[in-house]
């Protein structure tokens, strides 16, 4: 077949460009070389350093325990590329099969895969955020001015968000003696990703351990000395704290902004995929030529509705690299989909929390194993009668059987009677989701054009 | 050499712990926390650990790589 052939001159000596120089870029590029990918591959990073894990950022490295340049992953194979680093891609051109780089040159590439990931959300006023003391904790030079700063003994550190990055934050601060106060938008921590009744939990978790925590309260303002140094954080209620130091861990906001205008369906949500990760143009046709992988990607997962899904897991960038990498080279009978099943760990204030499945899809959720109260539990979620997703504190050795039974759409209440079920295991209780209806900061699309010659859709990103 | 740890796959067995307990360590019950860069002296031990591990999460750096030769023996 003509096209096995042109896959076969493909992987011999075609030309591979990887835009994304992380955890994603370095496992795709693995994969090529496994794959007897021979041609010549390009890897281009806007960060000066080769791929590095970033959990440890806000555990070992925050702790003082490793330096952030001992990051480094360590390589499955040799990949034999050219690398790029410290230099941005600013463009896509799609006809002319054309990476544009911020130095000015160009990469031409027969296929390209796009790992571009995310990077931490800013604080909205720029004045306020450029202010000494106000950070942020995604790369390797913000962890290692965060340690800096920790190590030089604050009065007082603020953390903006209580995600799973600011949780983390606030517990190394914790461990580090150092006096921490976290402001929540939410009715808890982790409340959008695990809901309410885990997020009390970990609202306990947090306050057990010396933090300041403040649920329902939003930071209205920044403000510095003369000098420009943070000096105070002004809060919704009307409270004004004295802060050194205040770290913005408000998410994440994916790296299309450089796609703009290149005809790609990319915008603050990400890089629209097929499931066999093919980038989709605007219009919603498949490219063939250009992939996604990693945070930056969306693709349409089977087992949770075909919703287009895109998880900034770990786990996730691994699998899908492996997976791009694998149908960049190969003949559409042999490619492969992403199925992968989320899953996800945070360790804070001593406790290894686990995710398999997607929670917050949920409406509900069954205590199966453990308690809340002694923070020793798996919460199995429920979604139309299916379990959906489970969650663990100190469960670890149990998140491989509940995977099982997402997988197999397992009727929700399980029915099984688990290990260690107490009374609070008998009922479901509402999982506690904020409620999805509240704005969102999601792009729109618009139709333009009345013949079907001229029907366009243009891309309009959110103005939130 | 370099090593990192797949903690999805992580069950808290602990067996690196015993084995190369300079590199790896829980935190709290099973919270596990490790170097990911470690002096070329200790890749014994390492590779023990990571052979050892029941769920087989622990990858290591394949060799020293030329370039790394003169920082890496910290």
């Amino acid at each position: 077949m003509a096209g096995d052939d042109a896959v076969r001159a493909l992987r011999r000596d075609g030309r591979i460009v990887i835009v994304g120089a992380s955890l994603a870029g370095l496992r795709a590029a693995e994969q090529l070389r496994d794959e007897g990918f021979t041609g010549s591959l390009t890897v281009i990073g806007d960060e000066p350093y080769e791929p590095y894990d970033r959990p440890p950022l806000s555990k070992q490295v925050l702790l003082g325990r490793v330096r952030p340049e001992d990051t480094g992953l360590p390589r499955r194979r040799p990949v034999d590329a050219h690398w790029r680093l410290g230099v941005a891609a600013t463009g896509l051109d799609l006809d002319g099969k054309r990476v544009l780089l911020a130095d000015g040159d160009a990469v031409e590439f027969d296929r390209l895969l796009i790992a571009t990931g995310v990077r931490s959300r800013p604080w909205p006023h720029e004045t306020e955020a450029a202010l000494d003391g106000v950070h942020v904790l995604r790369t390797r030079d913000d962890a290692a001015r965060l340690t800096r700063r920790l190590a030089g003994r604050p009065r007082r550190v603020l953390v903006i968000g209580a995600g799973f990055t600011g949780s983390e934050i606030a517990s190394a601060c914790r461990e580090r003696g150092v006096a921490v106060t976290v402001a929540e938008r939410g009715a808890a921590p982790l409340v959008g990703a695990l809901g309410g009744v885990v997020g009390a939990v970990a609202a306990d978790l947090q306050r057990d351990h010396g933090v300041d925590l403040r649920c329902g309260i939003m930071v209205t303002a920044l403000e510095g000395d003369p000098a420009g140094r943070l000096r105070r954080a002004h809060l919704s209620d009307g409270t004004v704290l004295d802060v050194d130091v205040a770290v913005v861990a408000l998410g994440a906001v994916r790296n299309t902004a450089w796609l703009a205008g290149s005809g790609l369906a990319a915008g603050p949500r990400g890089i629209a995929c097929d499931a066999g990760c093919r980038a989709f143009d605007v219009h919603g046709i498949v490219t063939d030529d250009v992939f996604a992988a990693g945070d930056v990607a969306r693709t349409p997962h089977p087992l949770f509705g075909y919703q287009f899904i895109s998880l900034e897991h770990w786990g996730n960038a691994v699998e899908q690299a492996a997976i791009a990498a694998h149908n960049m080279v190969s003949p559409g009978p042999e490619r492969r989909p992403h199925l992968w099943m989320p899953a996800f760990w945070s360790s804070q204030f001593g406790v290894n929390i686990k995710s398999v499945g997607v929670p917050s899809m949920a409406d509900e959720l069954l205590v199966t194993q453990g308690s809340l109260a002694e923070r020793r539990f798996v919460a199995a979620y429920g979604y139309r009668g299916r379990v959906i997703a489970a969650v663990g504190f100190d469960h670890a050795k149990w998140m491989g059987f509940y995977a099982k039974l997402i997988e197999e759409a397992a009727p929700f209440p399980p029915e099984f009677p688990a290990v260690d079920r107490r009374p609070e295991g008998l009922r479901p209780v509402p999982a506690g989701f904020p409620d999805p209806a509240l704005p969102t900061h999601g792009a729109s699309v618009t139709l333009t054009g009345h013949s079907p010659s001229e029907r366009r859709v243009v891309f309009t990103p959110s103005r939130a | 050499m370099r090593l990192v740890v797949d903690l999805n796959r992580c069950q808290a067995y602990a067996q690196c712990v015993f084995l190369a307990p300079e590199v790896f360590s829980l935190h709290g019950e099973e919270a596990l926390l490790y170097e990911p860069r470690v002096a070329e002296s200790r890749r014994e031990d390492v590779l023990r650990a990571a052979a050892a591990c029941p769920v087989q999460a622990i990858l290591v750096d394949p060799a020293r790589r030329p370039e790394e030769a003169g920082s890496d023996g910290r």
